[in-house]
């Protein structure tokens, strides 16, 4: 009998333990509200630093819906779990951050934690902002809090079944959030381990490019092997990477800078706004974020073997997709074909692209069915789409065509499936 | 011989399957309302409606097109030939200057009505944004395109309604 209750009173008390730990974990104070600090008050050197760093994160890719409100949030990003809604970054004072301390947005960025406490969701991707230094994150407050207030309030996030429950999040974090600073690495140059520390770090290339687990943390063992983010596949940027020609550092900073690559593609979807926030950055960061990429590419299978010319199987793919063919030539061919007059302005040929490269088949129907826009901003030429031309069966056929004739991998097994995806817009 | 059905219409032509529907239009069917601007999908000259959605003529090779239904600026007038309301207050506006632009500014305008006769200012413009206009009368076509919508009906909300 007392045995039963000192058993009892045991487990009572490691439960009790338990508890107050997660709570603990989980329960962050409010950071006391501040008068939103004027604009003059930052240092304008400060500023700039801030908005350097802004557009190397492309803060704004996330977190501006309307491009006429810039960074009042609002936006909605479809995960795995459900949709959540960036959130409004301006300084006003009541929806933005205007009310938030420079220590506030520090715990933010580095921990995943709001003003009032709250957890936020990993979708905000502080397991990279963590990486950043006090200086970086300074700065960009003074860049944030100098922004025009914009008053706006997202919509609350649609997680599914125990998704939504922030407090979880704090399990989360001790998983999968590794605080602090990288080290940096002696035997590699300043470029090298500034690229680095930007690409782990601001720049959050991993977000989109690294597979994730199924608890949606990004799974380190398979870094940068390529994955599904926002509907569009994010290509592998390490060893895996399925390019025809190697990635080298110039040909990846011009890429980075432009949004478009001749050996290799144009920016497409989610990149296609990280390109044109890394054209407005500072040079050298670009260039150093293109050194370790390239590193990462080095042993990359085209960096490997002797540069070839583009493969075109036009009669093999004729014979298999007759359709498609005629398809082809109506369609694509004025801007795609051999010697048309866009190939004569250093556009990548199709084969050379890394959508057909890829293992599935998701960036070259999208690009098909949405169009492109334009690379460089709002001028020059951009793909239009041809989801209103082309019916599934056709976009199937020529997608196969595509494959057949400018790769010589094996058929992809899911085009329907991908077609589906975009015309209901459940790509994930 | 391909079949294809244009404003109403089902017309045999003898042409090759790759061919540009814009080429067969105006080449096989001398209806000349869609102009030949770039060719490659870029200035929007040449837009027709295919099954009641615009699209670039000169990209949509006819062995697309199957049993799908083709507009083009000569199906938007009434049966008796009197002009649609677009083409009325176009004229109404003087929105064209050279014209090139024109027809296909007015079936992509007719694409946005026909679904939505009340549209804001803004998805005006975003939804005119892939036809291009090198005179410069844009603001006139803007001006046509809310006479028309009011034409049937609706008309050009000033502003989108205020975020909550």
């Amino acid at each position: 009998m007392i045995r039963g209750t000192r058993l009892t009173a045991g487990i009572a008390l490691v439960s009790a333990v338990l508890i107050a730990v997660a709570f603990a974990l989980a329960w962050h104070p409010e950071i006391e509200r501040i008068a939103p600090p004027s604009a003059s008050s930052f240092d304008r050197t400060l500023v700039a630093e801030g908005e350097n760093l802004a557009r190397l994160g492309n803060c704004a890719g996330c977190h501006t819906a309307d491009p006429a409100q810039p960074l009042a949030g609002g936006r909605a990003l479809a995960t795995p779990f459900g949709t959540v809604f960036a959130t409004n970054i301006t300084p006003d004072a009541e929806t933005g951050i205007g009310a938030w301390s420079r220590d506030a947005l520090r715990r933010a960025m580095r921990r995943g934690i709001a003003r009032n406490g709250e957890h936020l969701y990993p979708a905000f991707p502080y397991d990279h902002f963590t990486h950043m230094s006090d200086g970086e994150v300074d700065a960009l407050y003074a860049w944030l809090m100098t922004r025009r207030p914009i008053v706006g309030r997202a919509p609350a996030a649609q997680l599914d079944g125990v998704f939504g429950l922030r407090p979880l999040i704090a399990a989360w974090n001790l998983l999968h959030l590794k605080e602090g600073p990288l080290p940096a690495d002696p035997a590699r140059s300043s470029d090298w381990n500034r690229g680095r520390a930007l690409a782990e770090g601001l720049a959050h290339c991993g977000a989109c490019h690294t597979p994730r687990d199924g608890y949606g943390a990004e799974d380190q063992a398979r870094a940068y092997d390529g994955a599904m983010a926002e509907g569009w596949y994010a290509p592998p940027l390490n060893a895996r990477s399925p390019a025809m020609r190697p990635w080298t550092a110039d040909r990846l900073h011009i890429y980075l800078r432009t949004g478009l690559s001749p050996s290799h593609a144009a920016a497409a979807g989610p990149m296609g706004s990280v390109t044109r926030a890394l054209s407005e950055a500072r040079d050298e960061d670009v260039r150093a974020i293109a050194v370790y990429f390239a590193s990462l590419m080095s042993q990359a299978p085209a960096a490997r073997q002797d540069e070839a010319e583009p493969m075109d199987r036009q009669a093999i793919a004729e014979q298999t997709y007759p359709e498609a063919a005629a398809l082809f030539a109506g369609a694509c061919a004025v801007c795609h074909g051999p010697g048309a007059p866009m190939m004569q302005q250093g556009r990548p040929p199709l084969a050379w692209g890394t959508p057909l490269q890829a293992d599935n088949p998701h960036g070259t129907v999208r690009a098909i069915m949405e169009g492109l826009a334009s690379p460089a901003g709002p001028k020059g030429p951009a793909m239009p789409a041809f989801a209103d031309v082309l019916d599934d069966r056709q976009l199937g056929q020529l997608t196969a065509y595509l494959r057949t004739r400018f790769t010589d991998k094996s058929p992809w097994p899911d085009v329907e499936g991908a077609i589906t995806q975009v015309r209901q817009g459940t790509a994930k | 011989m391909i079949a294809l059905s244009v404003n109403g219409q089902t017309h045999q032509v003898d042409v090759e399957p790759d061919t540009p529907l814009l080429y067969v239009l105006r080449n096989e069917l001398a209806l000349n309302g869609a102009k030949f601007g770039c060719g490659l999908g870029q200035c929007g000259a040449c837009t027709v409606l295919l099954d009641g959605k615009p699209v670039f003529s000169c990209l949509v090779p006819v062995a697309a097109l199957g049993n799908r239904k083709v507009r083009t600026l000569e199906g938007l007038a009434s049966p008796d030939g009197k002009p649609g309301p677009l083409s009325i207050a176009f004229e109404a506006e003087q929105a064209a200057q050279c014209g090139y632009c024109i027809a296909g500014m007015i079936v992509r305008a007719q694409a946005l009505l026909e679904r939505n006769n009340r549209p804001t200012e803004e998805e005006v413009r975003a939804h005119l944004a892939p036809n291009l206009c090198r005179c410069g009368t844009h603001m006139r076509i803007l001006r046509a395109v809310r006479r028309a919508a009011e034409m049937m009906g609706g008309g050009v909300r000033a502003v989108a309604e205020q975020k909550p």
